[in-house]
């Protein structure tokens, strides 16, 4: 059997512990589909598969216990997913399958169709998204989530981008009630104190989740008509140094968030490590390279960001170093009761 | 009378009252609802007359034309008080049959319950009525329960049919602009709700006895206090009073009159600082009463129009018209208990 698995990877289908069997890799950006695809996969998966459907970690279909030999099968068979999720096939003829699959799915929580906290239709922008960067084999996660509760955990991908209103009042609707200042305190940041009986913002401290204007009974808080966006940098899982994402951007645009993932595309290719396993490095081990200056140099670039915008600096990533001992030695407890560092591992 | 205007001399009739009149209506507020990406259809100055919302029912009520939820009513200084000025201009207000019917309600308690309210008459003697005819029942209206989707007390009635002003007015002075604006005379009638979805009855029998029966209980923990129902309420006329000191100078201020709700903490305060009522349970129980008997047995009509605003902003899905319908089981289980069953 002769399988050019670089290939069949960026095709979408994977190398597994079983010898001649793949899996199908089905992206679905913003993880909404509709329901009639659900049956197409059951399809796939019965006809060519094992009969089961695993459900990724970032909101696509992996179909397992495919014989190499019916992918071209498979992949006609893909092709109605493919129309209905939106996918961008740029570089491959329909039938074909997916043209790429380094990049990985935009995932998003449910969004504003659904959920009375989400400050924007996040399943719209993945979709967005997907068409921006896709095919792309570059190992890049975009998370989405619809408010600060962060549902969607942006803060584990390279690029977060989550929710954000900038609350509204108008004083003469505001019946000194409280209920915005208890929720703010409960639920929230504790911005909001009460200034001659009516609310009073702290714009330093608000995160733009919104609780307020949910909370108030009398439409005296509502929801700014431009949608913002926090977005954050370089989250990563993995077996290095896995790190929470950082806040680059408060009160950052829709425009600006595209422009930012479009130049971090471009920096990444520019300064990726050819020799990388695969062709895959996470960004941040290129930025911890660059500098971060570099980094923001080039992600910057272009970009227009609303007045109200906060751009945060310095940047600053801590995480779990797994090799740390390696450089800063390990810590050990003595049988005497002090410590001491032990370089020896 | 009944005229049928087309938009244009519709535009003209609003161009005309807009002279003498602040147009008061429904409007659709884009994106202006609570949540993201919704719609708020509340009382507003409209300036236009496609700004009209006919279709949705506004989910706050007409009430907000007499009683703002904030008011300054006064400023003051250390030697001189200031009345706020009255509105520069009288108001025509939209409304529906339900709001026309509590129109009479808010007057009840304000002018003729003891001394008139000043505030509320000299906003109240400048306005006009127009009422929306209802082509069908809203979700959640009870009104035909409560007597109130129908009424002629209105200087105009307007329809909205097929892109054609269907009007119906009542005042001899709008006569002659009527047919000056070229409107076609016509035999109208302003639509009217003959069923709704929700029926109430409220029972014959019903005393504060009530109060004892266990129906209420389930309230304490699915009522939020958050008030909505309150301030959607075209009936509600509670207000509190707020009287602040500005930051910059210390010796002069204003005093504001608030809407207040039964709901919510602090209604109940009392100097000392104890408070009346603290469980939903009994705080609902006080406003049920209130608007279904205590009203009546003062004033001899129901207070509640059955416009279902409540119900239909309430965050908890508390249906405020399937507690009336659950008042006849009450007195019965109160009953039942007093006498030992």
């Amino acid at each position: 059997m002769d399988i050019n698995t670089k290939e069949l990877k960026k095709n979408a289908f994977r190398v597994t512990k079983v010898r001649g069997v793949t899996s199908s890799r089905v992206r679905v950006p913003g993880g909404l589909l509709k329901a009639e695809y659900l049956g197409k996969i059951q399809e796939i998966a019965e006809k060519y598969g094992n009969g089961t459907v695993n459900l990724t970690a970032r909101q696509g279909f992996e179909i397992p216990g495919i014989p190499f030999e019916k992918i071209p099968e498979v992949n006609q068979a893909l092709q109605e997913i493919i129309d209905g999720t939106g996918v961008n096939q740029t570089g491959k003829a329909r039938g074909e399958g997916y043209p790429a699959s380094g990049t990985r799915n935009v995932s998003a929580c449910v969004g504003n169709r659904v959920c009375p906290y989400a400050c924007y239709d996040t399943t719209a922008l993945a979709q967005k998204i997907e068409k921006v960067i896709f095919p792309n084999d570059l190992h890049v996660k975009i998370v989405l989530t619809g408010c600060p509760n962060d549902c969607q955990k942006v803060r584990m991908g390279d690029i977060g981008i989550m929710g954000m209103t900038e609350p509204q009042l108008d004083p003469e609707r505001c019946v000194s009630c409280g209920a915005c200042i208890k929720a703010c305190r409960s639920k929230s940041v504790d911005a909001l104190t009460k200034v001659h009986f009516r609310p009073e913002r702290d714009t330093y401290k608000c995160i733009g989740c919104g609780e307020c204007i949910n909370a108030c009974p009398n439409l005296a808080w509502t929801r700014s008509p431009q949608k913002y966006f926090r977005i954050t940098l370089l989250g990563r899982t993995g077996k290095k140094n896995p790190r929470m994402g950082v806040d680059f951007i408060k009160w950052a645009d829709e425009d600006s968030v595209i422009q930012i993932i479009k130049n971090t595309y471009e920096y990444t290719r520019h300064y990726i490590n050819p020799d990388s396993p695969g062709g895959k490095e996470h960004i941040g081990y290129i930025v911890d390279r660059t500098g971060t200056e570099e980094f923001l140099r080039w992600a910057l670039k272009d970009v227009h960001l609303p007045e109200i915008a906060e751009v945060y600096t310095p940047l600053n990533w801590s995480g779990i170093e797994y090799a740390h001992n390696k450089y800063f030695g390990n810590q050990r407890y003595h049988e005497d009761g002090t410590i001491v560092t032990d370089f020896s591992v | 009378m009944g005229y049928v205007a087309d938009r244009e001399q519709f535009g003209k009739l609003f161009s005309y009252w807009e002279k003498e009149y602040d147009i008061w209506a429904p409007k659709r507020f884009h994106g202006g609802g609570r949540f993201s990406d919704t719609d708020a259809v509340r009382y507003a100055v409209v300036k236009e007359p496609d700004e009209i919302e006919f279709d949705e029912k506004s989910a706050y009520s007409w009430k907000e034309t007499v009683l703002p939820p904030s008011e300054t009513l006064f400023y003051y200084t250390q030697t001189h008080v200031e009345e706020a000025q009255a509105p520069a201009k009288k108001r025509l207000v939209f409304l529906r049959s339900c709001d026309l019917a509590a129109v009479r309600r808010m007057d009840q308690i304000y002018l003729k319950n003891g001394d008139p309210d000043y505030y509320y008459e000299r906003k109240r003697d400048g306005l006009a009525f127009v009422m929306i005819g209802c082509p069908h029942t809203c979700e959640n209206g009870f009104c035909v329960s409560m007597g109130t989707n129908a009424s002629d007390d209105y200087d105009m009635s307007i329809d909205l049919v097929d892109g054609k002003y269907r009007l119906d007015f009542r005042r001899d002075d709008w006569d002659a602009f009527f047919a000056g604006v070229g409107a076609e005379k016509a035999d109208v009638t302003p639509a009217r709700v003959t069923e709704n979805k929700v029926q109430v009855s409220v029972p014959e029998n019903l005393t504060f006895e009530v109060g004892k029966s266990s129906m209420w209980n389930q309230y304490d923990k699915r009522c939020i206090n958050c008030g909505r129902c309150n301030f959607v309420c075209p009936t509600c006329t509670c207000f509190t009073m707020q009287d602040l000191y500005y930051d910059a100078n210390g010796n002069v201020g204003e005093r504001r009159r608030v809407q207040a709700s039964c709901m919510v903490d602090g209604y109940t305060d009392v100097a000392g600082g104890a408070s009346y009522r603290k469980k939903n349970g009994e705080r609902m129980r006080f406003k049920t009463l209130h608007k279904v008997l205590d009203f009546k047995e003062r004033f001899g009509y129901q207070m509640c129009v059955g416009c279902g605003r409540c119900d239909d902003i309430c965050p908890e899905y508390i249906s405020f018209s399937n507690i009336i319908n659950h008042l006849e089981e009450g007195m019965k289980e109160v009953a039942d208990n007093e006498s030992g069953k």
